[in-house]
C-alpha cells in the first residue's frame, strides 16, 4: 500500500529516503552490469503484476509479490522496487514523489529480509518444508510491509491510529493471498526455469 | 495500459529543460508536503491549477487521474474527523466529529491534488526517457538511471505479453473467483511472464556483448539551458519560496 503525499511528518519521510538511499546504494553495489538488464526486466514483471487484480471475497485486491521479488533477487530487490515506484509515481500517479523513499523502504526492507530468510527452505528437497517457506516469504512480506506503513502512520500522529489499525487488518486477507500465490509462482518457476531460484543473493 | 498520455504537446511547459522541471517538481512537492497552513495549501493549489492549464492538456485526462488519487482522500474524509482527539464540533448521528480531524482530511486533500497536480503538469509533460536522461546528467547513479531505463523499455513488451496470456485465458472461459484455482492461474500466468522475461533478459545481455558493451551508455545529448529556462527555473524557486512564507 502506497501512502499518499501530504500525510506524513518530514522526520519520518526523512528518515525513510535515508534508509533507502543506503539500502539503494547498498544493493547497486552488488549488481554487476551483466545483471543488469536481468533485474530491470524482472521489475518490470511486478510492475505489470501489480497490475492484476484478484477477487478476495467480495473486492479486488493487486499483486504486491514483494516477497517473489526478495526470493529472486535478494538485496537487489530494493533498486528494483525503487525502479517500479518510481515510474508508478510518474506514469499513474501512485503514492508519490516525497514519498517515495518510504514507500521503497516499506516494501523492499521485508523483501530483503523475507528473501534472506526463507531462501533456506525453498531448495529442500521436502515440498511440505518449500510450501512453507513459499508461503512465509509471500504472507510475510505483505504482513511487515502493512506493519511498517501503519508504525509510518502512527509516528507522525496519534489522530492516524484507527487509520493505522485498518491498514494491518485490510492487509491480513491480502496476506493469505499473497502467501498462496507466491507458492504456485515460485513452483512453477521452480518446474521450468529452476535456475532463476538460484538468485542474486 | 494509458501512459504518457500528456507527453505529446506543445505548450512552453513541454519545451522546458527537464532538469528544470525535476528539480521545480521536488522543491514545490517537499515544501507543499511539510506545509501546514490551509492558505498556503489553497495557494499551491491554485499555483498547480495554473501549471495544468499552461500546459494545455486534456481536463479530462487529468480528472481522471485526480478521481484515483482521491480515492484515498475519501477515505480520510470517512475516518479522521471522527477518530482524531480533541475538541468535538459536532456530531453526526451518534458519532462526534472532531475539528482536528477535520482540518487534517482537508490539509491533506489539498496537499496531495496540488502535488499530483504539479507532477502531472511538470513531469507528465515529458517523456519518461527524456526524464531518465535528464536524471543521469544530475549525478543520479549510473546503474540506477540504467535499471529505469531497461525497466521502461521492457515494460510495454511485458505488458503486452501480459494482454497476450489474459486473451487466452478469457478465450478459454477463464472467470476469477475467490478460490484456489484462480489464484493459481494467476500465478501461473505471472509464472510464465517471469520465465519469459528471464529468458529475455539473457537475449538482451546477448546483444549487448555482441555489440561492445563495456558497462557504459555514452551520453550523445546534452542539455543547454535557454535563457527561458533560467527564467522558469527562478520562477520557480520564488514561488516555492513564496508558500514557505504564506500562513
Amino acid at each position: 500500500m502506497h501512502i499518499a503525499e501530504g500525510v506524513l511528518s518530514a522526520p519520518v519521510l526523512a528518515t525513510g529516503a535515508a534508509l533507502t538511499a543506503g539500502a539503494t546504494v547498498f544493493g547497486l553495489k552488488r549488481m554487476d552490469y551483466e545483471q543488469l538488464p536481468g533485474v530491470a526486466v524482472l521489475s518490470a514483471v511486478f510492475f505489470v503484476a501489480a497490475l492484476i487484480h484478484v477477487p478476495v471475497g467480495p473486492v479486488a485486491a493487486h499483486l504486491v509479490l514483494n516477497g517473489l521479488c526478495g526470493l529472486l533477487l535478494g538485496w537487489l530487490a530494493f533498486p528494483a522496487i525503487l525502479v517500479g515506484l518510481t515510474l508508478q509515481a510518474i506514469l499513474f500517479n501512485f503514492g508519490g514523489l516525497t514519498t517515495l523513499g518510504l514507500n521503497a523502504f516499506n516494501m523492499g526492507a521485508p523483501a530483503v529480509l523475507v528473501g534472506y530468510v526463507c531462501s533456506f527452505g525453498l531448495n529442500s528437497a521436502n515440498p511440505a518444508v518449500r510450501t512453507v517457506a513459499e508461503f512465509s516469504a509471500g504472507a510475510g512480506a505483505v504482513l511487515l510491509s502493512g506493519i511498517l506503513v501503519a508504525c509510518s502512520l502512527v509516528v507522525t500522529g496519534e489522530s492516524f491510529q484507527t487509520a493505522a489499525w485498518l491498514v494491518v487488518a485490510a492487509h491480513v486477507p491480502v496476506m493469505v493471498v499473497e502467501g498462496i500465490v507466491t507458492v504456485f509462482i515460485v513452483e512453477f518457476v521452480r518446474r521450468v526455469r529452476p535456475e532463476m531460484l538460484q538468485g542474486y543473493a | 495500459m494509458q501512459i504518457e498520455e500528456f507527453a505529446p504537446g506543445e505548450s512552453f511547459i513541454h519545451r522546458m529543460d527537464p532538469r528544470v522541471k525535476i528539480t521545480a517538481t521536488v522543491v514545490f512537492s517537499i515544501v507543499v508536503a511539510l506545509h501546514s497552513s490551509v492558505n498556503g495549501e489553497l495557494a499551491a493549489l491554485a499555483l498547480a491549477l495554473v501549471l495544468v492549464l499552461a500546459a494545455r492538456i486534456g481536463f479530462g485526462s487529468v480528472l481522471r487521474r485526480l478521481a484515483v488519487v482521491n480515492v484515498f482522500t475519501v477515505f480520510l474524509w470517512f475516518l479522521l474527523p471522527f477518530t482524531a482527539r480533541g475538541e468535538a464540533i459536532g456530531t453526526v448521528g451518534p458519532l462526534a466529529v472532531y475539528g482536528e480531524g477535520v482540518d487534517q482530511a482537508l490539509q491533506i486533500t489539498l496537499k496531495s491534488n496540488a502535488i499530483v497536480l504539479t507532477v502531472i503538469a511538470l513531469l507528465g509533460t515529458s517523456r519518461i526517457f527524456v526524464l531518465v536522461h535528464a536524471l543521469s546528467h544530475m549525478g543520479v547513479p549510473d546503474k540506477l538511471v540504467h535499471l529505469l531505463f531497461f525497466c521502461y523499455r521492457y515494460l510495454h513488451v511485458i505488458h503486452e505479453e501480459y494482454g497476450k496470456l489474459v486473451k487466452a485465458m478469457k478465450v478459454r472461459g477463464f472467470i476469477p473467483r475467490t478460490d484456489l484455482h484462480t489464484y493459481r492461474s494467476y500465478a501461473y500466468l505471472v509464472g510464465m511472464l517471469l520465465v519469459r522475461s528471464f529468458d529475455r533478459s539473457k537475449r538482451i545481455v546477448a546483444a549487448m556483448k555482441c555489440r561492445g558493451f563495456k558497462d557504459r551508455f555514452y551520453i550523445l545529448h546534452h542539455y543547454d539551458m535557454r535563457r527561458s529556462d533560467y527564467v522558469l527555473a527562478a520562477c520557480s524557486f520564488v514561488a516555492a519560496a513564496g508558500l514557505l512564507v504564506v500562513r
